[in-house]
């Protein structure tokens, strides 16, 4: 453990919080973006427990190329891919094939292809403060466990772990077109319930 | 002429290659006349940035490159 040698090279100033302090600040974080992914309490407690340890063990090859917090961001999404490999050599990945089930989906357009008037897009608000809102995420996470595991688990893959749908293609033996197809889908699920809980909580 | 439910197909694709001239083409063509679905296409950026809010920490906006090293998604395309 060797977080007295913190921010060499970067002039940090002495009063500012040592690495352990920054892992211990980071962990529920961490745990929320676990959560996240695997759905699973447990799973996601033994996979941020398992990553904190690797930082410590690892603290001497942090590089300070990319912010510390970043980097152990990458220490726990490895652990979660391992999880979720696991998981999938178990055969307890619920399978993609579910072609037909687009119905959360139809019932936001016409038979013409055209918007349904109740759940076209509106305004929500300007995208960097809605970024900033806290509740906004909350409603995300919400929204996020409507999902059917499949699709959130794409989801997850391609816009909070950062994989490309081919690295994603590799890992759940999907076809890339299958892939966009579920991407496409998660994200007009996630929009139209975004939409339900947050505009709607914003102009009442 | 594409539709509504067709164009955010390529919204969505968008986020995860580049498009074809052909694609760009009509995707932009349908955004210029459709409010609902440019609204559409902010909100799909928007969920492309929901990992990021896990990770900045409190001296991240010094810091130059979001992805790093140990980040597998470090090649992630924007």
């Amino acid at each position: 453990m060797t977080n007295e040698k913190r921010s060499e090279g970067d002039g940090a100033v002495a009063d500012s919080p040592t690495r352990m302090e920054r892992l211990v600040a980071v962990r529920p974080r961490l745990l929320s973006f676990a959560r996240l992914h695997l759905r699973n309490n447990a799973l996601a407690e033994d996979a941020v427990q398992e990553a904190m340890m690797a930082a410590i063990e690892k603290d001497a090859s942090f590089a300070g190329r990319s912010g510390y917090e970043t980097w152990v961001f990458g220490i726990l999404k490895y652990k979660i891919l391992d999880v979720m490999r696991y998981q999938k050599r178990q055969g307890r990945l619920q399978p993609l094939d579910d072609e037909s089930d687009d119905d959360a989906i139809d019932r936001q357009f016409q038979q013409n292809g055209r918007w349904q008037d109740d759940a076209r897009p509106e305004h929500w608000g300007n995208p960097d403060k809605v970024f900033e809102n806290e509740y906004f995420w909350q409603v995300f996470d919400a929204c996020m466990i409507t999902l059917p595991d499949n699709i959130a688990r794409v989801f997850s893959l391609r816009e909070l772990m950062g994989l490309s749908t081919e690295e994603i293609c590799r890992e759940l033996d999907i076809k890339e077109n299958n892939c966009w197809v579920i991407l496409h889908r998660a994200r007009l699920r996630l929009r139209a319930c975004l939409q339900q809980g947050w505009l709607k909580e914003e102009t009442a | 002429m594409m539709m509504c439910k067709e164009a955010t197909r390529l919204m969505s694709l968008k986020q995860d290659r580049r498009l074809t001239f052909q694609e760009r083409l009509s995707l932009r063509f349908h955004l210029s006349m459709c409010g609902a679905c440019r609204q559409c296409d902010r909100q799909f950026s928007l969920l492309h940035r929901s990992g990021e809010r896990f990770e900045a920490g409190p001296d991240e906006g010094a810091v130059d490159d979001h992805r790093d090293a140990a980040d597998p998604g470090a090649e992630r395309r924007d």
